[in-house]
């Protein structure tokens, strides 16, 4: 399947807009993406494991949040699993006030 | 389908407006009345930039009758890449000011309400109110928390854009029973985990792009025609000219728009979203903290209650002043008591010289909250407001 990566967090990805892997579950396509690009996965995840609250899966057009198998639902290999970040820019630049990236 | 304005008489058209919306008239979807309900309609256009530039420029020639704009900020050579309303003679100008010019001249009929301020937790909802929709055309999450709950808050749709590098997001929340931006992001990201705009740039037609699907979904609310981009959240990628639509739902436990919400009020969002005040290393001379005429600026413009005083002598306040309370340098051993020892004391002259013997003497008589203003009224003139004559 496809992993669309967005903008914003493709310099956690080799810079690359999407990432084909090989899947059965969104979990474990996100896992194969993870093992590929390590430092993906804070980006996504808190060091809790939660997903993380700006940021949304789909899978295809619906949210995974609200697929009734979440994160364990099946994937097909056409299927487009997509990483929505949310951004705020509009005007100047300074999306987000610059500081110390997280550790 | 989502109605905003139904006034019970709609404003008539007078032959001149009618020849200038003429092609209008003739679209079923809008015709005679769906220009009045335009005519009847106030919009709030937050922020007058990238997105705000086209948003409003083709709200005001669609014939909204009244559009307001907020912005406190000022027209930049590096803006004109995108912020299409401003031009190069504009730079250093407010932006309200270049952007109401433009409106004005582009429709004649169009009232424009400027809100030369920052939107904050204080006036958001006064701001608001008055208004049908609000169009968010602002650059910082702090903000587009605040612009969503304010118009969760007053009941108010939000026409939604927003944009990084070449991909855009756009949507219609907080329209009534649809869902709003804390359904689809809870929480902001805390800061420094995102690449900035500033990091990552801005194709400078994108804006133009999303402000005008921002616009066309103003319209649409108000002629209630159409599908509104209510739950639907629609992704642009200009590199690849693809536009993807995303199902998005009305979270039942959303904090402000649930059914149970916990966020009744607005809340302070510079807090919400992790950003923790600057803390400046203000640079000293003789023990006498220096403020710059940009951070005094700023400072007043957020409603910080900063005492001005101003120890030149009258003839120069006559010439030229910011507001300040004046009691001469001389004046100031018998006068002290005019001053109030609590209260945050920011010391002007003309060049920031006398400012600081006066921060001096009161810092010696037990006035410990006394800044003086680095470069005085002349530096206020060059970096601030031109207008202030320089003698």
């Amino acid at each position: 399947m496809k992993i669309d990566i967005p903008a914003p967090l493709r310099v956690y990805a080799g810079n690359l807009p999407c990432v084909t892997v090989r899947a059965g579950t969104v979990s474990q396509a996100l896992t194969t993406l993870f093992d590929q690009y390590p430092e993906f996965r804070k980006h996504l995840y808190s060091p809790e494991g939660k997903l993380r609250s700006f940021v949304n899966l789909y899978l295809n057009d619906e949210d995974v949040r609200y697929l009734p198998e979440r994160e364990e639902t099946e994937v097909k290999e056409n299927d487009t699993l997509s990483i929505i970040p949310s951004i705020a820019g509009g005007s100047a630049p300074g999306c987000v006030p610059d500081s110390e990236p997280l550790n | 389908m989502a109605t905003v304005t139904e006034p019970v008489t709609l404003p008539a058209l007078s032959s001149e407006e009618m020849a200038r919306y003429s092609r209008h008239l003739i679209l079923p979807e809008v015709g005679m009345e769906g220009q009045q309900k335009l005519k009847a309609a106030k919009v709030l256009c937050v922020g007058t930039g990238g997105l705000g530039s086209p948003l409003a420029l083709y709200l005001a020639a669609a014939g909204i009758g009244t559009l307001g704009l907020v912005d406190f900020d000022v027209v930049d050579a590096s803006n004109l890449q995108r912020q299409i309303i401003h031009s190069t003679k504009d730079i250093g100008r407010p932006k309200l000011d270049s952007a109401a010019e433009k409106l004005q001249a582009l429709n004649p009929f169009l009232n424009v309400v400027k809100h030369e301020t920052m939107l904050t937790s204080k006036n958001a909802l006064e701001i608001i109110r008055p208004y049908d929709i609000v169009a968010d055309g602002t650059d910082n999450f702090p903000t587009r928390y605040l612009v969503n709950d304010a118009c969760v808050l007053t009941g108010k749709p939000n026409a939604y854009g927003s944009i990084f590098r070449f991909e855009g997001q756009a949507s219609v929340f907080a329209a009534e029973n649809g869902p709003c931006y804390r359904c689809l992001y809870p929480e902001p990201p805390p800061p420094g985990l995102v690449p900035s705009c500033a990091e990552g740039g801005v194709l400078g037609i994108l804006p133009g792009l999303v402000g005008v699907i921002q616009a066309t979904e103003v319209i649409k609310l108000i002629l209630g025609k159409g599908e509104p981009l209510v739950g639907r959240l629609l992704l642009v990628n200009s590199l690849d000219m693809r536009f993807r639509e995303l199902k998005l739902r009305k979270n039942p436990d959303c904090p402000v728009c649930g059914s149970h919400p916990t966020v009744t009020e607005l809340i302070d969002y510079q807090q919400f979203c992790g950003i923790v005040p600057e803390q400046k290393v203000a640079s000293m001379q003789n023990g006498i903290p220096q403020i710059s005429v940009k951070e005094l600026k700023q400072r007043l413009d957020q409603g910080e209650k900063v005492f001005v005083l101003d120890v030149r002598e009258p003839w120069e306040y006559e010439v030229a002043n910011i507001g300040g309370h004046l009691i001469p340098l001389n004046d100031l051993p018998r006068r002290v008591a005019e001053l109030n020892p609590d209260q945050e004391i920011v010391v002007q002259c003309k060049s920031g010289g006398r400012s600081q013997r006066a921060a001096e003497f009161l810092a010696r008589n037990g006035f410990d909250k006394v800044q003086n203003l680095t470069g005085g009224i002349l530096a206020w003139s060059s970096e601030i407001d031109p207008a202030i004559p320089r003698y």
